[in-house]
């Protein structure tokens, strides 16, 4: 069996490669993309996680399977977000979408 | 390796090169067009060489042996505590049947695709999709469960959005394309919501262990359901149905198949005749031991009794729209509608090899079809009113030709085309099961033949009815060579399901292949009908009443410039009903889409606007009473100096900072967000 260590990792570096998405990217498509790879690094985490320590209960892949849909639903909320922010803007890039500020 | 580990592998393997070619396309080689194309059908004719080889070595053994000793091949897939979902490929009659037809068709509409999309701007990527939408349809071939052949069922539910708004420039294209995608979702999640109806009670989806097994159906067959009356085995049946409903535009979920026309011909070939409409009568075929089960003699289950109403219906009700269409395309959608339901009544009648037979058949035939009414609209400059074609027999020879055979083929002109056979078995069985469904379909059947001569007499035949039709001129090799290949298999495949005891011909032949091979997926032949010469008379009578009534209104004497349609005349406000399609779209339009626009319009003004908005704004009303209170008590009780002083100077202070943090943009915030939250993490790691 992979040693639990090596999922970590791998789980640690997909969220920090969607972290620096997250932050260096413009385009809000793109960032929202990047969120979804943080948020499946948490769910990479939690199963590896599930399987090392208990694995005969299936409650850790019931949890992800509650995770995925609450993320179906977020992207779903967030493009449609996304769609009215460019018909009102005519833009993804985020930093054109600055109006909430002081 | 012994000869069934070859084939287990081989059949492993055939979803996978047009899945690769796919992949290869969108990653690398989008530049390349002719690249493209060249992985494509490179993929695809793999694919097809595995395809017939596993076809050809299955009928080798014969349909009992197959039987016995299917292809199947699995692994644990979804490891979930203490089972574990299968993933894996199964190989029987039907599946064998179905990989044939479907690698032909595919194979000769890619090869089609390169000369209808020949120039197009995005020439690769459609290569790229109708790669993907072969791996779904051959992987849904080969799956061995429900929940595999429901993901390969979704992934062609994806590429046919992605391919009828292939043209999304088109505000029509991008509109049929949401249709279709959201009207097929309906019966994929009642589908959906079956399935899991099925593993909730047998703990299994694999097909191998509910449908071959006699004790689970039985025991599915006796449990009663949720819905009183109903056993599980009906009420899963039924939901499954509804997947098929959706699937192959069956009425009510029928108003997305004739919009889909918006996507290029080779897709609407593809998807919307030869396969992935079939898929929803693949499904039902597939599933008939379950539907089926619990089956007392003569009368149907609940979901067969459903499949019967619904089938009969569809089949009346789109070919007499048929009828009142001129787009070319439309007229053939319509068609499939009525064709698919024909398929589906003879299942609700318990003719299951005959609506596997007429799945094959029209697979063949109305590819064809397809591609013919492609090979005019590339021929004539993109006309699809067929208003306004005419004439184009002598400047499309080939096809006019191979058109016509696949016309004939649907009308189900007897003996030379293959669309009689299967057509004339459907019939013979509801002759012997059920005279309503036989009256209502050899009307069907004369409505098919009247429209299929309309359209062959509008299109080709007398003059030319506009200047592009006048300057019409004959496809290249490419879009004719899979007219031809496809015309053979519309003439000749019929021969392959003749019934023993039909006169001459079955004594000639001595051997119904199709009804041997295919009826042992059930395990053992269901017993062949003796030949009656009533049904037979009848539906070939239906078949030419109906050509030669198209042929006296619209060949005899063709239909001049500008000229108005016969049927305009003689049906009056009939006519205006059909070509308005019984306005069904107009139906839901009034009773669940506006209704639906209605009610999020009336949720955004008093939920949003009133009641959240309004709790906000009221805690910023109270806010500003509290600043207007503060205020009052600064000026009139810490009024000094001093302390103003010092006020004014945190304030800018506390305001410059505020400018510099608060930029408005989100990732400025995201930034100050992680820097606090590593300083914590930091201190916490430091002091714990």
């Amino acid at each position: 069996m992979i040693p639990l260590s090596w999922i970590l990792i791998l789980s640690a570096a997909l969220f920090c490669i969607g972290l620096y998405g997250v932050l260096a990217r413009r385009n809000a498509i793109a960032i929202l993309m990047s969120i979804e790879l943080m948020l499946n690094a948490v769910i990479l985490n939690l199963l590896s996680i599930w399987r090392y320590a208990e694995p005969t209960a299936a409650t850790g892949q019931a949890f992800a399977a509650f995770v995925y849909a609450v993320a179906a639903a977020e992207v779903a909320v967030g493009l449609a977000l996304i769609v009215v922010i460019y018909r009102n803007r005519e833009t993804t890039d985020v930093d054109q979408i600055n109006l909430l500020k002081w | 390796m012994e000869m069934r580990q070859i084939l287990e592998l081989v059949t492993v393997l055939i979803p996978l090169p047009p899945f690769l070619a796919f992949a290869l396309i969108v990653l690398f080689f989008n530049r390349w067009k002719r690249l493209s194309h060249s992985i494509a059908i490179g993929a695809m004719a793999l694919s097809f060489l595995m395809a017939q080889f596993v076809f050809w070595t299955v009928v080798g053994w014969g349909g009992e042996a197959l039987y016995e000793h299917p292809i199947a091949v699995s692994i644990p897939w979804l490891p979930s505590a203490d089972t574990a979902l299968e993933m894996g490929v199964f190989v029987d009659p039907l599946t064998a049947v179905t990989l044939f037809f479907v690698s032909i068709t595919c194979l000769a509409i890619f090869v089609y695709s390169v000369g209808y999309m020949h120039g197009d701007p995005r020439y690769s990527r459609f290569f790229a999709y109708i790669s993907l939408f072969a791996t779904g349809m051959l992987g849904l071939t080969v799956a061995d469960n429900l929940l595999m052949l429901f993901i390969f069922w979704e992934i062609m539910g994806l590429c046919s959005y992605l391919l009828i708004g292939f043209w999304f420039e088109k505000p029509s294209a991008y509109r049929a394309a949401i249709k279709a995608f959201l009207t097929t979702r309906i019966g994929d999640v009642i589908m959906l919501i079956g399935i899991a109806y099925l593993y909730a009670h047998t703990g299994t989806i694999s097909f191998d262990a509910i449908l071959r097994n006699e004790e689970v159906l039985h025991e599915l067959a006796i449990t009663p359901s949720l819905i009183p009356t109903l056993s599980v085995a009906a009420a899963v049946g039924l939901l499954i149905f509804a997947g098929t409903v959706g699937k192959s535009a069956q009425f009510p979920l029928h108003v997305w198949l004739p919009d889909a026309m918006e996507g290029p011909t080779p897709v609407s070939a593809m998807i919307h005749a030869a396969t992935m409409v079939s898929a929803g009568v693949y499904l039902v075929v597939r599933m008939f031991p379950l539907l089926a089960a619990g089956m007392e003699h003569a009368v149907g289950t609940p979901p067969m009794q459903a499949m019967a109403l619904i089938g009969t219906f569809s089949a009346v009700f789109a070919a007499t729209i048929a009828v009142a269409q001129n787009d070319i395309k439309r007229v053939l959608a319509y068609s499939t509608i009525s064709q698919l339901a024909y398929m589906v009544a003879a299942l609700g009648i318990g003719a299951y090899v005959a609506a596997a037979f007429h799945l094959v058949t029209h697979a063949f035939f109305k590819a064809l079809l397809f591609l013919g009414s492609g090979s005019v609209i590339i021929g004539t400059h993109h006309l699809q009113d067929m208003m306004e074609m005419g004439g184009l027999r002598k400047r499309m020879p080939v096809t006019f030709w191979t058109f016509l055979i696949g016309g004939l083929a649907l009308a189900g002109f007897p003996v030379i085309t293959a669309g009689f056979w299967s057509k004339d078995e459907i019939l013979a069985h509801a002759w012997a099961h059920n005279p309503v469904v036989f009256w209502a379909l050899a009307a069907g059947a004369l409505l098919t033949a009247f429209y299929t001569m309309r359209q062959i007499s509008l299109t080709f035949l007398g003059q030319p009815r506009s200047h592009h039709a006048e300057h019409a001129h004959e496809t290249p090799w490419v879009m004719t060579g899979p007219l031809v290949v496809l015309a053979l298999f519309a003439l000749f495949f019929g021969f392959v399901g003749v019934p023993e005891d039909f006169p001459v011909l079955g004594e000639l032949i001595h051997h119904n292949w199709f009804h041997h091979f295919v009826g042992a997926t059930l395990g053992h032949a269901p017993e062949a009908l003796s030949f009656n010469p009533v049904p037979l008379a009848i539906s070939v009578g239906a078949a030419l009443l109906g050509l030669l009534g198209g042929w006296l209104v619209y060949g005899r004497r063709p239909l001049a410039e500008g000229g108005v349609d016969p049927l305009v005349r003689w049906l009056g406000p009939v006519h205006t009903v059909l070509r308005n399609k019984y306005y069904v779209d107009e139906f839901y339009q009034l009773v669940f889409i506006q209704p639906t626009i209605w009610l999020a319009g009336a949720v955004y003004r008093w939920i949003d606007l009133g009641l959240i908005d309004g709790i906000l704004h009221g805690a910023a009303r109270l806010g500003e009473l509290w600043g207007i209170v503060g205020r009052w008590i600064h000026r009139y009780i810490i009024d000094g100096g001093l302390v103003d002083g010092s006020a004014r100077a945190i304030g800018a202070i506390g305001r410059e900072f505020r400018q510099a943090l608060q930029t408005g943009q989100v990732q400025h915030y995201l930034i100050s967000v992680l820097f606090f939250l590593c300083t914590f993490a930091l201190l916490y790691l430091l002091f714990r």
